[in-house]
């Protein structure tokens, strides 16, 4: 069973600071949903306030389309997994999986059936009696899981859980929590400063600055139809280049830059005038060296400064004409030997891989 | 020797000096301020009383008497118990234990307002003002509120004053002036170590029981206080053997027909000049408290560890 979450213009505030600011979204039950923003951006306010830690200051938090105000945490059809997990370390793992029916006077012996149909979902079939400090970060992760889905919640919260743990073992817990997600179908709502995260495995995301929501959309519209500059440059990576409207036709628009012209798509819901201040933004790996016969909408020139080799790509670090400093990534395959610091280039893009928005704050100032 | 003796970790760690400093501060305590006087005075709870003259003399012999004659209340006979020793020994321990789990029952939600309720700064202030008058004299509080209990006392004279009651309440009387005095003594040996003990839990901890559908009660009984369980420990037994041992409180409070053991054990030391009796009865003092200690980490299970931590 899962539920529908909806945020009506919801605001919390402490004294004077608006911790969240007119939140609305409407989260769909069995939806893997993500807030993400930076840190202290509210998102984890958010989550206190659907989980009923923190009552709104304004508008109203709906479950299942029932006010939840002044309905406590433990009254409230939600769990909460913390982001250290906050698993009961004097008790055991199957006490642990077990505690929200304990506290609900279900029997010792449905109870412990109970965890251990949770410890088989879990893949920790048998290791039950083990107390919480004997298991792995991975392990302990899926315990809290576990936990937060013995008492078959409509809503499951996860704050940042996965911030604990090592790369490796937190790109395999991305896919099993998404697993999970799909064989227990309720609402995940999930808090996150990391894009890689919210955008791997979740349904819809929620760009959150200062409290407020810049862009809710599907993982791939938000990266690729980017509704702000704070948007475009903190889901992955982007390069703005700023200049002033020069022509519009229909979604396709020239800017006039210190580094020449460049041919950019609009936002349908965000409108310029020619005239306008804007930003053009291109991802690095957006950016090419042509090849023979290639011929891209926008051509750049480039003087490298330096790059890194980062594995799967080779990131280079170049200055345009005006100083600009770009970023740009070529898979490792492509041989790239005969470019070091002080090469000059031609880099070309494509105006439908570039985005263009009105002059606002990015998420790197 | 000695180069083996400087190459261990501890004198590495803390320098030559100071780990002397240690060892000699720790080894004079211990042995000077611990050992000694406890072996000196479990010799002479086995020794006849007689005057320091007649030490090592032909009445100078070992003998249980003493520790008959809080049993008994006798040298020979065996047929009487000593109800009144007795009698101020079971009521010593009784009361104490009670006033134990009162100083729990009351510093528990205190401990644990000022531990994860409370903002910071008004958590301060609270400490502050559980300290501040703990820096007057113990016998100069004993007094304080004894003036409070008395029978034209400032609670009596109020009540009266403003027609509650028409006669005077014998608070010293039926010994209440005492258990409160008792309770107030020590009461920050208890709220200390509960409060270190809950403040390190981390609060989310508390919120994921809450979470999970737990009430507040339950949370309490679950979570926090399992994870108390060393402070409790801790703080019941130094409340108790303080309690147990305490004097001053007794002598101010206490009503003029009961006695406090300790009061006991002084009456025999400095009124009836008898050493050696009050030495028995400070020994049994002692074993019952060690074993108060002893039931108390087996019953919750603490190891001593804990308990100091």
């Amino acid at each position: 069973m899962s539920a529908d979450v909806e945020l009506n213009n919801v605001s919390v505030t402490f004294g004077s600071f608006y911790a969240a600011k007119s939140v609305n979204v409407k989260i769909n039950g069995g939806e893997f949903f993500s807030f993400l923003g930076p840190s202290g951006c509210g998102k984890t306010t958010l989550l206190r306030a659907i989980s009923g830690f923190q009552d709104p200051s304004e508008g109203s938090v709906l479950i299942d389309n029932k006010d939840m105000f002044g309905i406590g945490p433990n009254k409230r059809p939600t769990s909460l997994i913390f982001q250290n997990l906050a698993l009961f370390p004097l008790m055991s793992v199957s006490e642990n999986i077990a505690f929200s029916l304990e506290v609900r006077g279900v029997s010792k012996k449905d109870r412990q059936k109970r965890a251990d149909e949770l410890l088989e979902l879990i893949a920790l079939e048998g290791q039950g009696e083990k107390k919480v400090h004997q298991l792995s970060g991975g392990q302990k992760q899926r315990v809290a899981i576990a936990r937060a889905l013995a008492v078959e919640p409509k809503v499951l919260l996860l704050d940042e859980p996965l911030s604990a743990l090592d790369l490796k073992l937190r790109q395999r817990m991305r896919t099993e929590l998404r697993e999970i997600q799909k064989r227990v179908n309720i609402t995940f709502i999930y808090i996150t400063h990391d894009q890689g995260e919210a955008l791997t495995m979740s349904d819809r995301i929620a760009v959150m600055n200062d409290g407020e929501i810049e862009q809710i959309g599907p993982c791939d519209e938000v990266y690729n139809n980017p509704l702000t500059p704070f948007v475009a440059t903190f889901v992955g990576e982007n390069n703005p280049l700023f200049g002033t409207v020069k022509d519009i036709n229909q979604n396709k628009v020239k800017i006039e830059t210190p580094d020449g012209d460049f041919l950019s798509t609009m936002n349908e819901n965000k409108k310029l005038n020619i005239g306008d201040e804007a930003i053009a933004f291109v991802r690095p790996e957006s950016l090419f060296i042509p090849r023979d016969g290639d011929n891209f909408d926008n051509q750049i020139e480039v003087n490298i400064e330096s790059f890194e080799f980062e594995g799967n790509i080779k990131n280079f670090y170049a200055t345009l004409k005006s100083g600009t400093r770009i970023k740009f990534s070529i898979p490792n395959a492509i041989d790239t030997s005969s470019i070091s610091s002080g090469t000059k280039l031609q880099l070309g893009f494509e105006s439908i891989k570039s985005s263009i928005l009105p002059k606002a704050q990015l998420a790197i100032d | 020797m000695g180069n083996y003796l400087f190459t261990q970790p501890f004198f590495k760690k803390n320098g030559k000096a100071v780990a002397i400093y240690f060892l000699v501060a720790i080894v004079f305590w211990f042995v000077f301020l611990v050992i000694i006087p406890q072996l000196y005075m479990l010799d002479l709870s086995f020794r006849s009383n007689v005057p320091p003259l007649a030490r090592g003399g032909p009445q100078d012999f070992y003998t249980m008497e003493h520790y008959q004659h809080f049993v008994f209340g006798s040298k020979t006979s065996l047929e009487a118990f000593n109800f009144v020793d007795l009698g101020v020994f079971g009521r010593t321990i009784l009361v104490s234990i009670m006033v134990t789990i009162a100083n729990l029952l009351f510093c528990y939600p205190i401990a644990f307002y000022i531990a994860k309720i409370a903002n910071p700064s008004t958590a301060r202030l609270l400490i502050v003002s559980l300290i501040i008058p703990f820096w007057i004299n113990e016998l100069l509080r004993s007094f304080a509120l004894r003036i409070l209990f008395a029978n034209e006392g400032v609670i009596n004279n109020f009540l009266t004053g403003i027609g509650v009651i028409d006669q005077s309440i014998l608070f010293i009387t039926y010994d209440i002036g005492l258990y409160t005095g008792l309770v107030y003594a020590y009461i920050l040996l208890m709220m200390f170590p509960l409060y270190n003990a809950i403040e390190s839990l981390d609060i989310n901890q508390i919120e994921a029981a809450k979470d999970l559908g737990s009430s507040s009660l339950r949370t309490h009984w679950r979570i926090v206080i399992p994870h108390a369980k060393p402070g409790i420990v801790s703080g019941c037994t130094m409340v108790f053997m303080l309690t147990v041992g305490a004097l001053a409180t007794p002598v101010v409070l206490s009503s003029p027909n009961t006695l406090w053991f300790p009061q006991l054990i002084y009456q025999w030391f400095n009124m009836n000049d008898n050493w050696s009796r009050g030495s028995a009865y400070s020994i049994i003092l002692l074993i019952i408290s060690v074993i108060f200690v002893l039931a108390m980490m087996r019953i919750f299970k603490v190891k001593i560890g804990e308990i100091i931590k």
